[in-house]
């Protein structure tokens, strides 16, 4: 324990996940689930549920807890809780619904899933998550999500990157908006009925821990500034991923770790920090007033054909006259059985060598070409229209090009962090009482996420799972009550008066989001697509550098007694600035290639992404090291009995 | 209130049909239209009383002006409340005329209504003579161009506030949920603001121009 | 590209609020609206001075956060959202009026910030189908037929924005509570409570201090998400039929 390693972390005892029952893998959630402790109707109106966030996994959550008839206190920082950034989903859900008789099943989507993670998530969640997989369609249909459906009335599917069957299921390309919008329904109904108390325009800056249990939260109400005390008997973080932490990412201004990070300096284990995803198909960066990076449903990928030119000299040309010989369809080429349906990571990964090789187009040659020419000949212009015509539309509005004429532009951007907050298999962190959930936590996609499988999760976490599980640990109570005035409340409450109060001290010469830029440069660049020892270390000096900066220069105008939106991101770059290290640390001791996280000293020769099962079949949970110690490892082993561990290949 | 408007609304529509119907008796020549006003004064004679169906039309159409105009100002008072603080700039997407006019338009009826009627039913003044018949009273009034240009005013304001009114009622009685019903409401709305408009139109021009 | 803004600045909900001009000379045609705002608020921040408040978030136009009246027009000249309008849309060396949304149910918190809590009660009066997680059947129990899922779709596609009260001349939100009702409507899972739903909603849309629907089209004109007038048809006629069962 007292050894540094690296000079960068000292390693911990091992840690386990308890809750997962032994037994068969089908059988287990379904003895979880019973073996659950249960908390008597009339008691649970004295219990208060703390719900931080309202995407899907936070309002599904909220919503079916107060419909058991909990308290729920749901806090967000956005106007309204349907603007979580989960509405920005395009591609649809999986679910394991078998309606299309191709030959799925809960066991093939969980199969799919452990093996698209790279075998770096755990066989009991993620199979529990293929097995809830269909109550969430069935759920959402009830409430009146109007997915797409055939003229028989049924559903339609579709299938995505990374799997050969069709089980997505999908509203045009706005899946995430109209899911999200169903779990904001049924939140708004329990708001109505009195379960759920909404804090719009709230944000948690800090956790409060009472005797080592999560007992509430400090919030700041983003209009008047008041920095409010929030005491319940669980605290649930829905607060989404850390993308953000690149600056340019596919998620939304806000997003960001606040809420996550600081319950990880509370006591909370922080998993996989470096496992992030990196999307194949974004729209590419137009310049430097840049503010984020958009995606287009990678839906497109199985109608579209990827190519770059075979020669440099051919980039500047119009992509319609380049032929067909002096094409690089590299996907194809590569990858031939699953072609430009390969998994996120391989897309990704290989777009980026063959821009690195020269070959990329548009500007700063960082792009590649996703063209539909061969599919509007094959099925018409208005069968393409009807299937893509929104995602075509934004990308002639954002790029000023008509895709319908000339090849789109792509190239990868950040878009999804599989790692995040540790939890158990009852989604409780190492915080008891502090119950993470959906994208906040790291559990069930391993080192790499599948398509479609994110809206799976947040919604499985929501609606099935956490309302299970965290009824084990509230029938274990009652906690004592915490009053206002208990040392640890106030100590929460000064922590973050003190932080504000600094942050508008400073009036430096550089702006919050300067910062934040140059710390997404250092991210992408170290921390990217393809990682190396050298350029981590780099990355964690120039990190640690900028934050010792921020704090001295940083210059947040206004106050603290109002709407501020300065220092609403002052907090959230402070926070990224600590995180951006402990990736690249995490990222440093990883010293194998697996899914998302790929370096550059562990490849195949063909250079695909080379495992080292030996060494590194763990998840990596991070505990915080105090303000001058260093973070803490804690392996927990991954064992697998039911899916072998293998090589991955798409070819 | 709404649907009162509509309601109220459409009951206008059907009475200025019917009254254009009458007034283009005009053509038939002066005792075909002379004979018409009287025959409005007997029917439903001898169930009702001399002028009995008159008056109950009179009365149902005080009403319903009432109702049209009470429900008008009270949206209009509440469309204000529901924006206090205008914009320095605001520009119509999509606007019609017909429906940016909707308001003072009405308004406009409104007093047109009133001249109207102290001319033709209560003979408050007379222009062009006076006049013991109908045919003559109309036809000495025509003759006028001043009072001619006033009702043509009056005619294009009434065929917009028709055009956008029809469309509006139909809107609100929910008789256009589908893109066919809505593109059927619109023609409906400009045909009928043309012909009524149109239709009243012809027997003063025809006067003036020497036509009758 | 050189540009003037007139933009709204008002400190707090009860302060008076005034039109402050900027110039900006290094404008790209390729920013999004909102970029050339934060190119704004990173000169005003180094000036010393305050930056412009307004809301954002997904920046794709999807999550209903952004809205701002530009010229007069709601989410500005074209038809999408604030965040997804790019500078080349704008004329080099024009003078761009920048104006919150306006209407006593969305009033000012800062700048160009507005409240837009009442459209989630409009939500909360009655905008789902009652139904406990967990208490759903089989989601191929009840075909829909395609029609009506992809009208329902095409409602649902809402994103509260609240351009369409900011665009109506009544500041009504009738195209929002029409969406929301036909959204539902349409749907077989909706019916049980068709009539009560459009009822309570409405009821909360009047109560809200919205105005009246004039059926004017201005709503359906600036709405990011195109949703159609025919909605509020459909809103009218449910709450007739509703009304005549005497709820």
């Amino acid at each position: 324990m007292n050894e540094i390693i690296d000079g960068l972390y000292r390693e911990g005892e091992p840690i386990a996940d308890t809750k997962a029952p032994d037994g068969p893998i089908e059988k287990r959630w379904e003895r979880r689930r019973f073996e659950a402790k249960l908390v008597n109707p009339a008691n649970r109106r004295k219990l208060e549920i703390i719900v931080v966030g309202t995407g899907l996994a936070g309002s599904s959550a909220s919503a079916t807890l107060g419909e058991a008839g909990y308290q729920v206190k749901a806090f967000y920082y956005q106007d309204s809780a349907r603007r979580a950034h989960s509405i920005a989903a395009q591609g649809g859900i999986n679910a394991a619904k078998n309606y299309k008789e191709d030959g799925d099943s809960v066991f093939r989507l969980f199969y799919d899933t452990v093996k698209g993670g790279d075998y770096r998530s755990r066989e009991s969640n993620v199979y529990r998550l293929a097995e809830v997989s269909a109550s969430i369609i069935d759920q959402c249909v009830a409430q009146g999500v109007p997915f797409a459906r055939e003229y028989g009335g049924y559903l339609d599917t579709r299938s995505f990157g990374g799997v050969q069957v069709s089980r997505t299921f999908y509203a045009r390309g706005q899946t995430g908006q109209q899911l999200l919008i169903g779990a904001y329904q049924a939140l708004s109904r329990q708001v109505a009925a009195g379960t759920v108390t909404e804090y719009s325009r709230h944000e948690m800056l800090e956790l409060i821990v009472v005797d080592g249990k999560a007992r509430g939260i400090v919030a700041r109400d983003m209009v008047t500034g008041e920095i409010e005390t929030h005491l319940a008997d669980a605290v649930v973080l829905a607060t989404g991923g850390y993308g953000n932490v690149f600056f340019l990412s596919t998620n939304a201004m806000g997003c960001n770790v606040t809420a996550a990070w600081r319950a990880h300096r509370k006591g909370a284990h922080f998993a996989n920090p470096c496992f992030t995803q990196i999307h194949p198909t974004c729209i590419p960066v137009s310049g430097d007033h840049q503010s984020k990076l958009t995606l287009m449903s990678e839906s497109l990928r199985n109608d579209g054909r990827i190519w770059v030119p075979q020669r440099a000299e051919d980039c500047p040309k119009d992509p319609r006259e380049i032929g067909e010989a002096d094409r690089d369809y590299y996907l194809e080429r590569i990858y031939p059985s699953f072609g430009n349906l390969v998994p996120r990571d391989i897309a990704s990964r290989a777009a980026k060598n063959v821009c690195d090789s020269g070959r990329g187009v548009g500007p700063g040659g960082k792009g590649v070409y996703l063209d539909f020419a061969d599919a509007i000949e094959r099925l018409g212009r208005g069968a393409v229209e009807a299937k893509y015509g929104n995602l075509f539309d934004m990308y002639a509005r954002i790029t000023g090009e008509n895709p319908y004429e000339t090849p789109m532009r792509i190239y990868p951007a950040v878009h999804y962090t599989m790692g995040g907050l540790w939890v158990d298999y009852d989604l409780q962190s190492s915080i008891p009482g502090l119950f993470v959930a959906g994208e906040a936590n790291f559990s069930d996609h391993g080192a790499n996420r599948l398509g479609a499988s994110a809206l799976m999760q947040g919604l499985a976490d929501g609606y099935f799972v956490l309302p299970n599980t965290i009824r084990d640990y509230l029938a274990s109570g009652p906690y004592p009550a915490v009053d206002e005035d208990h040392p640890e409340v106030v100590a929460a409450i000064e922590s973050v008066t003190t932080r504000l109060t600094t942050l508008l001290s400073r009036r430096g010469t550089r702006s919050v989001d300067s910062y934040h830029r140059e710390l997404g440069h250092i991210m992408w660049e170290y921390c990217g697509m393809s990682r190396t020892e050298e350029g981590l270390r780099t990355a964690i000096d120039a990190i640690r550098e900028l934050r010792t900066e921020y704090w001295e220069n940083v210059n947040v105008p206004g106050t603290g007694e109002s709407l501020n939106q300065s220092l609403e991101r002052a907090g959230r770059v402070a926070d990224f600035l600590e995180l951006g290290e402990l990736m690249c640390i995490d990222a440093l001791h990883r010293r194998e290639s697996c899914g998302g996280h790929f370096r550059a000293e562990s490849q195949t020769p063909e250079g695909e992404a080379l495992r080292d099962d030996e060494n590194y079949a763990y998840v990596a949970a991070w505990e915080w090291g105090g303000e001058a110690g260093l973070p803490v490892l804690h392996k927990e082993g991954l064992e697998y009995d039911y899916v072998e561990m293998k090589q991955r290949s798409y070819k | 209130m709404k649907i009162v408007m509509a309601l109220s609304g459409a009951f206008f529509v059907l009475y200025v049909l019917a009254h254009m119907y009458g007034n283009l008796k005009m053509f038939a020549g002066q005792e075909a239209f002379d004979s018409y006003a009287f025959h409005l004064r007997e029917l439903g004679e001898p169930i009702l009383p001399y002028e009995g169906a008159l008056w109950l039309i009179r009365v149902a159409l005080v009403g319903a002006l009432f109702a049209h105009a009470g429900s008008a100002f009270y949206l209009w008072k509440r469309a204000n409340e529901a924006r206090r603080t205008r914009y320095a700039v605001k520009r119509a997407a999509a606007a019609s005329l017909s429906s940016k006019t909707m308001r003072w338009g009405g308004v406009t009826l409104l007093l047109f209504l009133a001249f109207h009627l102290m001319q033709f039913t209560f003979h408050t003044f007379e222009v062009g003579g006076s006049f013991l018949g109908p045919y003559d009273r109309v036809y000495g009034a025509f003759q006028v161009w001043w009072v001619v240009a006033i009702y043509l005013a009056a005619l294009g304001a009434l065929g917009m506030h028709l055009k956008h009114g029809v469309w509006s009622a139909a809107q609100t009685l929910g008789l256009t949920s589908t893109p066919r019903a809505a593109r059927h409401a619109k023609a409906t709305a400009v045909a009928t603001g043309v012909v009524v408009a149109g239709g009243f139109a012809l027997p003063p021009l025809s006067i003036l121009l020497g036509l009758i | 590209m050189r540009i003037t803004l007139k933009i709204w600045r008002q400190a707090s909900a009860t302060a008076a609020g005034e039109f402050a001009t900027y110039d900006l000379d290094e404008v790209s045609p390729d920013m999004s609206f909102l970029e050339m705002l934060d190119v704004l608020n990173e000169g005003l921040t180094a000036a010393g001075l305050d930056p412009v408040a307004f809301d954002s978030d997904c920046r794709e136009g999807i999550c209903g956060s952004c809205g701002l009246m530009i010229d007069g027009l709601a989410h500005g000249p074209e038809r999408t959202t604030t965040c997804q309008l790019h500078m080349r849309s704008m004329k080099d060396g024009a003078t761009i009026t920048v104006e919150p949304w306006r209407g006593d149910s969305m009033t000012v918190i800062k700048d160009c910030v507005v409240d837009r809590s009442a459209l989630d009660r409009i939500v909360q009066a009655g905008g789902y189908v009652s139904v406990n997680t967990g208490a759903a059947p089989d989601a191929h129990a009840v075909p829909v037929p395609k029609a009506k899922a992809d009208r329902a779709f095409t409602a649902a596609a809402c994103i509260s924005c609240g351009a369409c009260v900011a665009a109506c001349p009544n500041a009504s939100a009738m195209l929002f509570l029409g969406a929301k009702v036909t959204h539902l409507g349409e749907l077989p899972q909706g019916q049980p409570e068709r009539d009560a739903r459009v009822v309570a909603m409405a009821r909360q849309h009047d109560a809200e201090g919205f105005g009246g629907c004039t059926n004017i089209g201005e709503c359906a004109a600036a709405c990011p998400k195109e949703i159609p007038l025919d909605v509020i048809s459909q809103l009218n006629k449910d709450l007739r039929h509703a009304m005549a069962k005497g709820l």
